[in-house]
């Protein structure tokens, strides 16, 4: 075992595939000799040479469809967006070619996208973006986001191996905050399975990425304030959603609150609502409400940011709503 | 090119005997172009084609009867009846399957041709643009990013002088398509399309170039398309005269037959054996694909994804599962069972 932060966990899970893999290489804006703007790539170009750690123009659509072509040929490219915000750049050839060339009979995209994504960093509307939900509604991607260290690394790793294009989105806020102990050996965590991130009995806080976080820090504030016991799921994986994980969850406690970065209408907490009242209706003793963003652009200034995403203290409040109906 | 025309025709008689599902695209005019470019490739080469390049796929080995299946939405189509027309290929004879939105496919070759490259393969890509798909922010794209990485691809830009009804001057103020090398730092190829020698002869100077590491060509080859984007496009947009005059002066098949009677003396029954061939072979792919079944319903869950391989059927089709059994309710769930109702 030993210490990573959540960054290092990335670049380790790519070191490794990289070495593993001859096939595996990555492309991306500075991501060779600088090594990206985070420094997630930093060392790749050094021990892979600049073939296998590509710089590329700043051409989001071409490294997408260059990535498609290479893996139709058995390569196993990574694609670093340098922003996830970018991704919009790249949206046409990710769902309209990406995303239905398995379907289509052509050859498959084994390929990975991944790139720094998320607020409360003070970034502004064009480095703080969560657009998980557009590619979750694409059938044909699988999307994953992972909240600890120890996932980023199990996940990019799955997501290099994995027989599809996975979009893996990592959160820019616990690139350097959030540590955690490295399993030795070949760390997997396969995609899919959800996580339960803190055991509970009376209410199910379904969440993923930095809110996971936030909602730990409720739960705690809970069971100290009110004597409650709160369940905390960590989806890990947003498409294929974890049914399995949620109705489990949700048919323990009878209570559901779903929490997310990402802004309201057309949000994944939408998604899981509507699948919650499918299954689990008759076990629900409340609404499933939900903890989101606001559904505006995310500002820059540290007060409107604050505003408008989804704090701790509004996990609690929501939490309180929820177990007192 | 005969093959590409009677096809064509073929298509367009099943067409009106509604035994095509979508519409038909012709490439009438325009089949030296694509026959020509595509024999400068390798068995062991890549072509990515667009929906005039019939006689780019026939080169490169799609038999005429995948093409009518694919036209007739079958179940044995190659695309299983998922994908239309030409929209199709078979990397095993080095032919990728395009897509509408135009000009990510030179994103994808210049992908598949870096694979080349990282490899060091002896292989060459080639991909077809028209003058319409020059405009796409992915043809710039990634013809920039092939060019930077010296990869093995050839751009070949097929200027028809109409994309649907605009016409090249709304498309692009420059006054020839190959000029656009000049920008990406890339050699540039142009020549007459309807010529199918000098067609070859400029994609193979292209295709050498590529193959000994001269990295990306642009090859403009100047066409004319004497049909409208679909069948059912009237060509409104068109001045008088002018398709009548490509059809009496620059038809593509009539001025190679002429090449072919002035340097190898080719006889009329040579000629007229040819067309026997080729209506022989349209003839049995008709059949064949006409006695093709469409595919079964319930394939359209399958091949989205590896794993799972196939997706489940909705709760509200017959025969499947509602997502909650009734009986799966918790005990003393509800207000007024209907038990307790009959009961008082």
């Amino acid at each position: 075992m030993s210490e990573r932060t959540y960054l290092e966990a990335i670049r380790e899970g790519l070191f490794e595939e990289m070495e593993r893999d001859a096939n595996v290489f990555c492309m991306g804006e500075d991501i060779g000799t600088y090594g990206g703007a985070f420094k997630v790539t930093e060392g790749l170009a050094s021990r892979f040479g600049d073939a296998r750690v590509i710089d590329t123009p700043i051409s989001e659509i071409a490294m997408v469809g260059a990535a498609a072509g290479a893996a139709h040929m058995g390569l196993r490219p990574v694609v670093e967006m340098q922003f996830i915000d970018f991704i919009a750049n790249a949206y046409d050839i990710l769902t309209n070619y990406v995303a239905t060339a398995r379907y289509r009979e052509s050859p498959p995209c084994p390929m990975v996208v991944r790139g720094p994504s998320g607020g409360y960093v003070r970034g502004g509307p064009f480095h703080s973006q969560n657009p998980e939900a557009a590619f979750v509604h694409t059938p044909g991607l699988k999307v994953v986001y992972p909240a600890t260290a120890e996932d980023a690394k199990g996940l990019i790793k799955a997501a290099i191996r994995d027989d599809d294009c996975v979009i893996y989105f990592e959160h820019k806020y616990l690139y350097r905050r959030i540590k955690g102990d490295m399993p030795n050996g070949d760390h997997v965590v396969p995609i899919g399975k959800a996580r339960t991130a803190r055991e509970g009995t009376d209410l199910s806080i379904i969440t993923y990425a930095a809110t996971v976080w936030k909602a730990l820090e409720a739960a705690e504030q809970l069971e100290r304030e009110d004597a409650v016991s709160v369940e905390v799921i960590d989806l890990r994986t947003l498409a294929p959603l974890d049914d399995a994980a949620i109705d489990a969850t949700v048919r323990k406690t009878n209570r559901a609150l779903i929490v997310h970065e990402d802004t309201r209408t057309g949000g994944l907490a939408g998604e899981i609502t509507a699948r919650i009242n499918e299954r689990c209706f008759a076990w629900l003793d409340a609404p499933v409400m939900r903890i989101t963003a606001h559904d505006v652009a995310l500002p820059y200034a540290p007060s409107l940011e604050d505003f408008v995403l989804p704090q701790t203290s509004d996990i609690v409040r929501g939490a309180r709503w929820v177990l007192n109906y | 090119m005969r093959l590409t025309r009677s096809l064509e025709e073929r298509l367009v008689a099943l067409y009106r005997q509604t035994k095509v599902v979508g519409g038909v695209f012709r490439s009438l005019g325009q089949e030296a172009d694509a026959v020509g470019s595509t024999y400068a490739l390798e068995a062991r080469d890549v072509m990515s084609p667009l929906i005039r390049n019939l006689g780019s796929m026939l080169v490169k080995g799609a038999a005429p009867v995948d093409v009518l299946r694919q036209y007739m939405a079958k179940g044995n189509s190659p695309t299983r009846g998922r994908e239309l027309g030409l929209h199709f290929g078979d990397i095993s004879r080095g032919m990728l399957g395009y897509i509408s939105p135009l000009g990510d496919m030179v994103c994808v070759m210049a992908g598949v041709t870096l694979s080349f490259k990282m490899r060091g393969e002896d292989r060459v890509g080639l991909v077809y643009a028209g003058d319409g798909a020059t405009s796409t922010g992915a043809f710039h794209e990634g013809i920039n990013l092939a060019a930077v990485q010296r990869c093995p691809l050839v751009v070949v830009v097929e200027s028809n002088r109409y994309a649907y009804s605009t016409p090249t001057d709304k498309q692009t103020a420059a006054k020839q398509m190959v000029d656009k090398a000049i920008g990406y730092g890339i050699a540039g190829e142009q020549a007459d399309g309807n010529d199918i020698l000098a067609v070859y002869d400029a994609t193979k100077r292209a295709v050498d170039r590529a193959r000994q590491g001269g990295g990306v060509s642009l090859v403009e080859l100047l066409t004319y398309r004497r049909k409208g984007h679909a069948e059912h496009d009237s060509q409104s947009y068109v001045p008088n005269g002018e398709i009548e005059w490509w059809e009496a002066n620059n038809d593509p098949v009539d001025r190679y037959v002429k090449v072919l009677r002035e340097t190898v003396a080719v006889q009329d029954e040579e000629l007229v054996a040819i067309d026997a061939r080729v209506r022989l072979e349209v003839d049995s792919a008709t059949d064949l694909a006409e006695q093709s079944p469409p595919p079964e319903p319930s394939d359209a869950l399958e091949g989205m994804y590896a794993i799972p391989a196939r997706e489940t059927p909705l709760w509200f089709r017959e025969g499947n599962a509602p997502a909650v059994m009734h009986n799966e309710r918790p005990d003393g769930w509800g207000t007024a069972p209907a038990v307790a109702a009959n009961e008082s």
